[in-house]
């Protein structure tokens, strides 16, 4: 909510916001997410469960699937209109 | 997916941010006291998006809940919200609907408020078509109270009070539904969440008695008892099952252990509501006045007859 | 649109009465389901709701009833409901909720013999303790009691009007008798206060649901739709109406739900005298058991006796300090009533041992026979002197 503190990732299409300490650790969101962008963080949040984080900004389309499935709020994409790529270096394969 | 991608850049931290969707949450009631798995969460967000995309304001839209994990939702959202006693939401949202015809009731409850202490009140909300939404999030047991079985809980499934597994044979809610008389009937899983929320909006724009239900894990009570496992394993086991029938007749909808979770828009027409009823046979036939409210809208549809809009797809 | 007070003099009965007196308060949802000897109550409300731009809903039961009711009110309406001691079981868990979310409505029992099923369409009293204790946990109640097709419509129309002032569901406890016969009813709208429902006393944002005014009641009563966004739960709540679980916010609300009752007693209590100044004796009585105690009043007056009579318009809260004021200077009190002894207890706990109290009980199913009240009364002359 308001007074969490919103980490937020900037994707190819626009942002990626996740609320940390809201999250409660379900794994819908990196389980479901239909281009595989979210792994869980390396460590636990206030009540000790790991918040998803995005791994891949490149692959990640704003489709908003996480948004809409995740019970607590505590992630949420935004599409912006002419949103620059991600600092992208070479990218294999 | 990228086999040697480069880390991804640390994000931005940002305060003062809020989700898209916190005007039609009470935010200092957050977090709220479901379970890490549970699907109840995913309903609320649903929800919420759907109200978005309807573009309704805070004061279109009521909430009545009854007693249990689902009836605590009304308490999360920011409209006029009504958390009432167990089984009577929908005879308390009859009496809500009929004194605000133009406003939108909404009725988020749990299969055994709905279904057991409340079946009553349903058949007969659905019977009279009042004008109301329900949403019953089915997770096959009493959840708050630590997982008794309930009028939903199939065969052979275990429950607090049955230790031994259920014997007994459970609810098809569409099936209920429908032949109680609602206009409009779906099942979806809350895996289903786009869906779910698409249901939501036909089911809220559909004048009439509406019913969506919602198959969701309860992974502290239903799911550890019936060694389904966490809340996502037993997302994954309802999702796996699924089979999407736009249009297929709800008596196939029984939910058997281990078999297909029917899944769909089953039951999509219309007949005249409860008041446009009681307007057309008695203020028009008598020459009273109407009560205020009744017959404006925008989902109004004054003069319907019975049609079946059931679509297939 | 027709009228809704029906100025005139009418020849109605008490179930009739009552229904007018409803529609004449502004009553504009009736959320009820048939039950003897309250269903001429739906029946005439059915046909008069529509003409006033009312609705009239019969539910499926009781327990819908009340809850449709509460849901009424919500919405705007002035509600109501009407049943009978069977379907006043029903509807207890619901008056709870009603209680405890101070939701304004009215409810009426008419009576009938119990328990159980009973006599379905004879008289008796036999709810009276129920209609203060019937519903769990700790609540105020207040119970009027009318003893005429005259009485139906004007408590009828003060039970809204209390309803609205003290934001809370009203009890008119009427029985099968007065429900039933018919009287004179004279209608004139000079004599008719209508109280309205107040509009919440700060604008959305910072109208609290339940913050208390001087008078321990909520402070005005939105509706549904106008942009205050409530929440209402039968949970125990704090001011805003949220959920807290706990003995402090316990401690804060429940006791007020009593409290604005008591500070309120100059606009409840409502008693009739009759001959009690120098009376000796004094037969406390309500509802039917109030006429036929008149009759036994004038009986046991002819024999010499100095009795008096205290009937009970309001009987829930009872009226405490009168019984215990009268228990100063009289011998005794004599309770006829249509049960096995439940006001009596009420009198008995307040006389506090100072006078004596006899109770005239009665299983139900006719009314008293007036010599049986006389005899009491002579009984407890008898032990006075």
């Amino acid at each position: 909510m308001a007074t969490a503190t919103t980490k937020r990732w900037k994707t190819k299409y626009g942002y990626l916001y996740v609320q940390d300490d809201e999250c409660k650790g379900c794994g819908f969101c990196i389980e479901f997410c239909p281009k595989e962008v979210l792994e869980e963080a390396d460590r636990f949040n206030a009540k000790g469960y790991y918040p998803p984080r995005l791994k891949d900004p490149e692959a990640c389309v704003n489709c908003t699937f996480c948004e809409l499935i995740c019970p607590d709020f505590a992630i949420w994409s935004e599409k912006v209109e002419d949103a620059k790529t991600a600092e992208s270096g070479e990218t294999d394969g | 997916m990228l086999t040697k991608a480069k880390p991804a850049p640390p994000p931005e931290v940002l305060d003062n941010v809020s989700h898209p969707m916190e005007r039609y949450l009470r935010a200092d009631r957050l977090p709220h006291i479901w379970c890490s798995g549970c699907g109840l969460g995913t309903v609320l967000s649903c929800f919420t998006y759907a109200l978005d995309e309807l573009g309704l304001g805070e004061t279109d839209v009521g909430i009545v809940s009854g007693i249990g994990c689902t009836g605590r939702a009304a308490g999360y959202l920011n409209l006029d919200s009504y958390h009432t006693t167990h089984g009577r939401a929908i005879a308390f949202a009859t009496g809500l609907a009929v004194a605000q015809p133009d406003k939108k009731v909404v009725v988020i409850s749990g299969d055994g408020d709905l279904f057991a202490i409340g079946g009553n009140h349903f058949i007969h909300a659905a019977r009279r078509n009042v004008d109301m939404t329900v949403v019953c999030v089915n997770n096959f047991n009493y959840g708050m109270t630590g997982g008794q079985f309930g009028p939903t809980t199939p065969i052979g499934s275990r429950g607090t009070t049955a230790p031994y597994g259920n014997y007994e044979n459970p609810f098809n809610l569409p099936y209920l539904a429908a032949s109680s008389g609602a206009v409009y009937v779906a099942r979806w899983t809350s895996l289903h969440a786009r869906r779910l929320k698409e249901a939501m909006i036909e089911a809220i724009t559909t004048p009439g008695f509406t019913f969506v239900e919602v198959v969701c894990p309860c992974p502290t009570n239903y799911g550890r008892r019936n060694r389904i496992g966490e809340g996502l394993d037993e997302l994954k086991y309802y999702a796996e099952r699924s089979v999407i029938r736009h249009g297929a007749d709800p008596s196939e909808g029984d939910l058997l252990p281990g078999m297909d979770v029917l899944i769909g828009r089953f039951v999509h027409k219309e007949r005249p509501t409860f008041l446009q009823a009681y307007e057309q046979q008695i203020l028009d036939k008598q020459q009273f006045a109407k009560p205020p409210g009744m017959g404006k809208g925008p989902h109004r549809t004054s003069g319907a007859t019975s049609t079946d809009r059931r679509a297939s797809s | 649109m027709a009228e809704r007070i029906l100025t005139g003099t009418h020849f109605l009965n008490g179930d009739e009465a009552c229904a007018e007196g409803a529609v004449a308060a502004g009553c504009d949802l009736f959320a009820g389901y048939p039950i003897t000897p309250q269903s001429e109550i739906a029946e005439r409300i059915a046909r008069r709701l529509p003409q006033v731009g009312g609705v009239f809903i019969q539910m499926e039961d009781e327990i819908s009833s009340m809850a449709a009711t509460l849901g009424g009110a919500w919405g705007g309406k002035k509600a109501m409901t009407a049943t009978s001691g069977p379907g006043f079981s029903l509807m207890m868990e619901n008056l709870g909720l009603g209680m405890m979310t101070e939701t304004p409505c009215v409810v009426v029992n008419i009576q009938r013999g119990g328990p159980s099923t009973g006599l379905p369409t004879l008289v008796a009293q036999g709810d009276m303790m129920q209609a203060r204790w019937g519903s769990h946990g700790d609540y105020g109640v207040v119970a009027l009691a009318p003893s005429s097709p005259q009485e139906s419509f004007e408590m009828t129309v003060r039970a809204f009007n209390l309803a609205e002032r003290l934001r809370m569901p009203i009890l008119v406890m009427s029985d099968e008798v007065v429900g039933h016969m018919f009287e004179r009813v004279v209608i004139d709208p000079d004599r008719i206060e209508i109280v309205e429902r107040k509009a919440p006393n700060k604008p959305p944002g910072e109208f609290l649901l339940y913050e208390p005014g001087e008078d321990l009641v909520p402070q005005g009563m939105p509706t549904f739709g106008d942009g205050h966004r409530v929440h209402v739960t039968g949970l125990t709540h704090d001011e805003r109406g949220y959920p807290v679980i706990n003995a402090e916010v316990q401690a804060e609300l429940v006791p007020r739900l009593r409290k604005k009752i008591e500070v309120a007693a100059d606009l409840v209590t409502d008693f009739e005298e009759t001959d009690i100044d120098d009376a000796e004796v004094v037969i406390v009585t309500y509802g039917i058991s109030a006429r036929t105690s008149l009759g036994a009043l004038r009986l046991a007056q002819q024999k010499g006796l100095k009795v008096g009579m205290l009937r009970l318009k309001t009987v829930w809260p009872f009226p405490e300090q009168k019984i215990r004021d009268l228990a100063d200077r009289v011998a005794g009190f004599v309770v006829p009533e249509l049960n096995l002894g439940q006001i009596v207890l009420e009198v008995e706990r307040t006389a506090c041992g100072k006078a004596a109290v006899r109770s005239v009980p009665h299983a139900g199913g006719a009314i008293h026979n007036p010599d049986t009240i006389v005899s009491a009364i002579e009984e407890v002359f008898a032990h006075a002197h």
